[in-house]
């Protein structure tokens, strides 16, 4: 018989990364995204983990994360919950904590982020030695699914004036799949004080201030709840007024 | 030094250089049309920034990728993840 190579390749870099996974109400998808998210990197042969942060969703996700931890292992699958809503800043800060690898992935559970795309962040990230990986949304073949003209118009609209006011040397300000070394990620959430939309900017710019360098792959972002929560005037204002804040502080 | 900063640092020295080739300030002495074509120069400015966002912006929504296959290929997967989750002994 003859002898069957390895079919994944051998990673002994030591590289380990984390990806923190805010959760809240995501009980259908989280099986899905740990699936996906076990497949790529077994295929890819990385070491990596995967940290679970519920804020006490009350349907029931933290008992599929505690099926999801049986099936594939705790060290695969860590639960680090929370009792109530909390903001997205303090769960990074929160996963981190729990971390041990030396890079840490964030991304969103609801599978409109693909974890196909994790083996470029990572590609990319031994090719600059980046400080921060950033997923675009608009350039290369990067796009959306499931959006209609008007929000589009309000992307693109949006993503411009960021550009004209901040000029941040990135393409995709708003977007939160990103690959961060783990140090950096923390000085940056320790000085980050917006929420929503905002936060993944100044995230950006704050990079930018403390010379971190950024590189960009482009991703799909595949919006299956566009339908059920479009983007109101209430979020649009509250957008305008972080970037203004942004704009006169950074 | 911030953005607004920048932005107002840049916008005093553009008009500052209008204002003295408008209004002869420094008493430059320029000739006439120097002083014809520089006047409505900032509105110019405005307007051909006003046309370039409007333009870019369009441009951009226009070729704003669909990514119909990735939302294919994602659908496939979850029912190949919902079969294999279940294997392996997955309640939902």
């Amino acid at each position: 018989m003859a002898s069957r190579k390895a079919s994944q390749p051998k990673r002994d870099s030591g590289d380990k990364y984390s990806i923190l996974l805010p959760t809240y109400n995501e009980r259908e998808n989280l099986p899905l995204i740990v699936w996906l998210l076990v497949k790529y990197f077994g295929e890819s042969g990385y070491n990596y983990e995967i940290i679970v942060i519920d804020d006490g969703s009350p349907d029931g996700t933290l008992e599929v994360a505690e099926q999801l931890q049986k099936i594939y292992g705790e060290d695969k699958i860590l639960l680090r919950p929370r009792a109530t809503k909390l903001g997205l800043g303090t769960a990074y800060i929160h996963g981190i904590k729990h971390a041990t690898g030396n890079f840490v992935i964030i991304m969103d559970a609801d599978l409109s982020h693909h974890p196909k795309f994790i083996p470029e962040f990572i590609k990319k990230q031994k090719e600059g030695d980046y400080d921060l990986v950033s997923g675009t949304r608009y350039q290369g073949n990067g796009g959306v699914y499931g959006w209609d003209l008007r929000r589009k118009l309000i992307s693109r609209g949006a993503n411009f004036l960021s550009q004209v006011l901040l000029r941040p040397g990135a393409s995709d300000l708003t977007g939160s799949f990103r690959l961060y070394k783990k140090a950096v990620l923390e000085s940056l959430v320790e000085r980050c004080v917006s929420k929503g939309y905002v936060f993944q900017m100044e995230m950006i710019v704050r990079a930018r201030q403390l010379n971190y360098t950024i590189g960009e792959v482009p991703i799909s972002f595949v919006d299956r709840v566009y339908g059920e929560s479009k983007l109101g005037g209430n979020e649009i204002v509250s957008f305008v007024k972080g970037l203004i804040t942004l704009f006169a502080t950074t | 030094m911030t953005k607004l900063l920048e932005w107002l640092l840049g916008v005093s020295l553009v008009l500052a250089a209008w204002a003295v080739v408008s209004f002869d300030l420094l008493e430059l002495r320029l000739p006439q049309s120097y002083r014809e074509a520089a006047w409505p120069m900032p509105l110019y400015l405005l307007v051909s920034f006003g046309c370039y966002s409007l333009g870019t912006v369009g441009y951009r929504v226009a070729t704003f990728n669909d990514c119909d296959e990735a939302s294919a290929e994602l659908l496939g997967q979850i029912e190949e993840a919902k079969q294999d989750l279940r294997k392996k002994g997955l309640k939902i």
